[in-house]
């Protein structure tokens, strides 16, 4: 029986089990489209969209799938609403769409999503997947946008392409590169890492 | 079909711009991979079958299909990749059960494997006929054993380094993977 | 179906693959096998649904990205042969300049040049677009060009995915772009800035970029080379 609660199940995918950070699932993404903060958010957005109606979808038919052909139904799924993202988003935002290229196909082998329909929808409600899939969702917003950021604005000196500096800023150009996307990656979870463990010597000298 | 000569896709695909180092695709494997540089090249063999085998499989789909039905790329694609991953773990479970054994958990691993969707993708949005397509798949999975086995081999020697306790595992991989990235940037403009 | 009477004792279940499994008369147990039409069953209908839906969305969508392409390519074309209000297509089939292509052929597989018309009628020049790598991947440029005197009319970037601050000058560095524009000779030379000999077919190459900028000289060049021949034989008269 499910022991969490609703708001437990929302809340769990935005920081404490986010996808990106501590799971890391969904590198591929993160680190190619992350390079400004538009094209995460249009990634993020394409991924939500996919991520929910996927759970959704999965959770109200989760009845009906045996269980020997499980993985491939959530295949086919997933690789059916990130088709159709990929056409809206062609129709409707066909910049953003020639930024983000071959990455929104790519999509559907974005490990985070399947293991979110065999860990999760494949066994909740239809309520409750919603709420982790957008929890998870959102999580995966917060890390992609978080990247984008530190990589936009040390990079090219612009975020959400408004310049923050004066004309005499020179950018720091690697990272916008592909490796300035491992080493940004690389340095946030070094941080947490040191965050993590300070918390927990302060911890130890106080018990 | 794009004007690349085919030397220039394979050199691209394999050193310029690399399928895990620039693409950022193959990186389950890349940041799990364990520190030994014989099951990286073994992963990095078995990744180059299932790459040219997808090659060959998305020009038939694209050529014959897909014409008329491009919206169902994705789908089919995904379909093909998964279905010949398996065949393949079928296939070497038969021919090499000690390859097999020593491969492991990696082959299922192959199925959500960026690098072999993403070869299909690519290849298609770049116009590639069937050489072209070939030379591709060889390249970047030549690529991709490359950098495989850098970090296998840089882990290897790290592991008698002095790190620091919040720098192990995660972190110091990407770190490495980032200067390796720096360093596959000295390609560029070799061509 | 009869009602099964309450003890039946050993209660065998025999799995034939082509019929559906019975109905179980309360809770589905666990581990009970399901039939391989079952499984196929499943994913058929989950097909044919998935299929369904993608095909009433690209109803949808396929105008406005058919549209938006046009747009994209007629707006270049203007833009590297300027003074033309109008395009028409030609395609390369067999060697030889066609207005039509053959029937049931799909118009990606054959080479396309672009003719412009000015409002008077005239014609402006052609256009063609050409992609070759780069310092990084590959560059795609539609170049504009008058045929008969190779006067090279103008060029526009339309793909690069170059080095960002350095190589990406060949798009965004208007000195650079302008050079390509009225051009009267070619081929082109790129040449170092500064260090050319004043000949009216040289480039000056990019500070920083002399790879990016060498490459989308030599897209031009090749283009040039491959367009010329084929249209000194004459372009195909227009349909009234």
């Amino acid at each position: 029986m499910r022991t969490t609660t609703p708001s437990q199940d929302f809340v769990r995918g935005i920081w404490r089990e986010n996808p990106v950070l501590i799971q890391m699932l969904g590198l591929c993404p993160a680190l190619a489209v992350t390079n400004t903060v538009k094209n995460a958010l249009a990634m993020s957005a394409a991924t939500i969209f996919v991520l929910t109606c996927s759970s959704v979808l999965i959770s109200s038919v989760k009845k009906l799938i045996p269980k020997e052909v499980r993985i491939s139904a959530y295949i086919l799924v997933i690789a059916t609403f990130v088709t159709l993202a990929d056409m809206m988003l062609q129709a409707y935002a066909p910049v953003q769409h020639k930024e983000l290229g071959a990455f929104i196909a790519l999509i559907v082998v974005n490990c985070m999503i399947l293991g979110r329909q065999e860990a999760f929808s494949s066994r909740n409600t239809v309520y409750r997947s919603l709420l982790d899939a957008i929890g998870t969702g959102i999580g995966f917003t917060i890390a992609l946008v978080m990247m984008g950021g530190f990589r936009e604005i040390l990079g090219i000196g612009t975020f959400f392409e408004i310049p923050l500096f004066g004309p005499n800023f020179e950018p720091w150009v690697v990272f916008v590169l592909p490796a300035g996307g491992f080493l940004t990656l690389g340095f946030i979870i070094l941080a947490m890492g040191y965050h993590a463990e300070r918390k927990k010597a302060r911890e130890a000298a106080t018990a | 079909m794009s004007d690349q000569t085919l030397f220039s896709i394979f050199f691209s695909a394999m050193v310029v711009n690399n399928f895990t180092l620039a693409l950022f695709l193959g990186l389950c494997p890349f940041m799990g991979v364990s520190a030994r540089v014989e099951t990286a090249l073994r992963m990095g063999m078995a990744n180059i079958f299932v790459l040219v085998l997808t090659s060959i499989s998305a020009w038939f789909l694209n050529t014959y299909i897909l014409v008329n039905a491009p919206y169902l790329r994705i789908i089919s694609f995904i379909i093909v990749v998964a279905s010949l991953v398996q065949v393949v773990e079928m296939v070497i479970k038969k021919v090499s059960p000690v390859l097999f054994r020593q491969l492991g958990i990696y082959l299922p691993l192959i199925t959500t494997n960026c690098a072999i969707f993403g070869l299909a993708i690519f290849q298609t949005n770049r116009g590639y006929d069937f050489l072209q397509g070939f030379v591709f798949a060889i390249g970047a999975g030549l690529g991709l054993t490359l950098a495989l086995v850098l970090m296998a081999s840089i882990r290897e020697t790290s592991e008698l380094s002095d790190i620091p306790a919040i720098a192990k595992g995660t972190g110091l991989t990407l770190i490495i993977a980032g200067s390796l990235s720096l360093a596959f940037m000295g390609f560029a403009g070799l061509l | 179906m009869t009602d099964r009477p309450e003890n039946e004792g050993l209660d065998v279940q025999t799995i034939d693959p082509a019929a559906p499994p019975p109905p179980a008369a309360g809770e589905i147990p666990v581990d009970k096998p399901v039939s391989t039409f079952r499984l196929v069953a499943t994913l058929a209908v989950a097909g044919a649904v998935a299929g369904l839906l993608i095909v009433l969305v690209n109803l949808h969508t396929k105008p406005i990205i058919d549209a938006y392409r046009a747009e994209q390519l007629k707006l270049a074309v203007y833009e590297v042969l300027p003074g033309a209000t109008r395009y028409r297509t030609l395609y390369l089939v067999d060697g030889a300049l066609a207005a039509e292509l053959p029937a049931g052929a799909k118009a990606s597989d054959y080479r396309q040049a672009y003719v412009g018309y000015d409002d008077a009628g005239q014609r402006v020049g052609v256009a063609a677009s050409r992609g070759e790598s780069g310092f990084q991947d590959v560059i795609l440029v539609i170049y504009g060009f008058e045929p008969d005197s190779g006067v090279l009319l103008g060029m526009k970037v339309l793909e690069s995915k170059e080095t960002p601050g350095l190589g990406d000058k060949i798009f965004k560095d208007q000195d650079f772009v302008g050079q390509f524009f009225a051009r009267p000779q070619t081929p082109l030379i790129t040449v170092k800035a500064g260090a050319g000999k004043g000949l009216p077919g040289e480039i000056d190459a990019i500070t920083g970029a002399t790879i990016s900028s060498k490459a989308v000289v030599g897209i031009i060049n090749h283009g040039l080379a491959e367009w010329q021949p084929v249209l000194a034989q004459g372009i195909p008269e227009e349909a009234p």
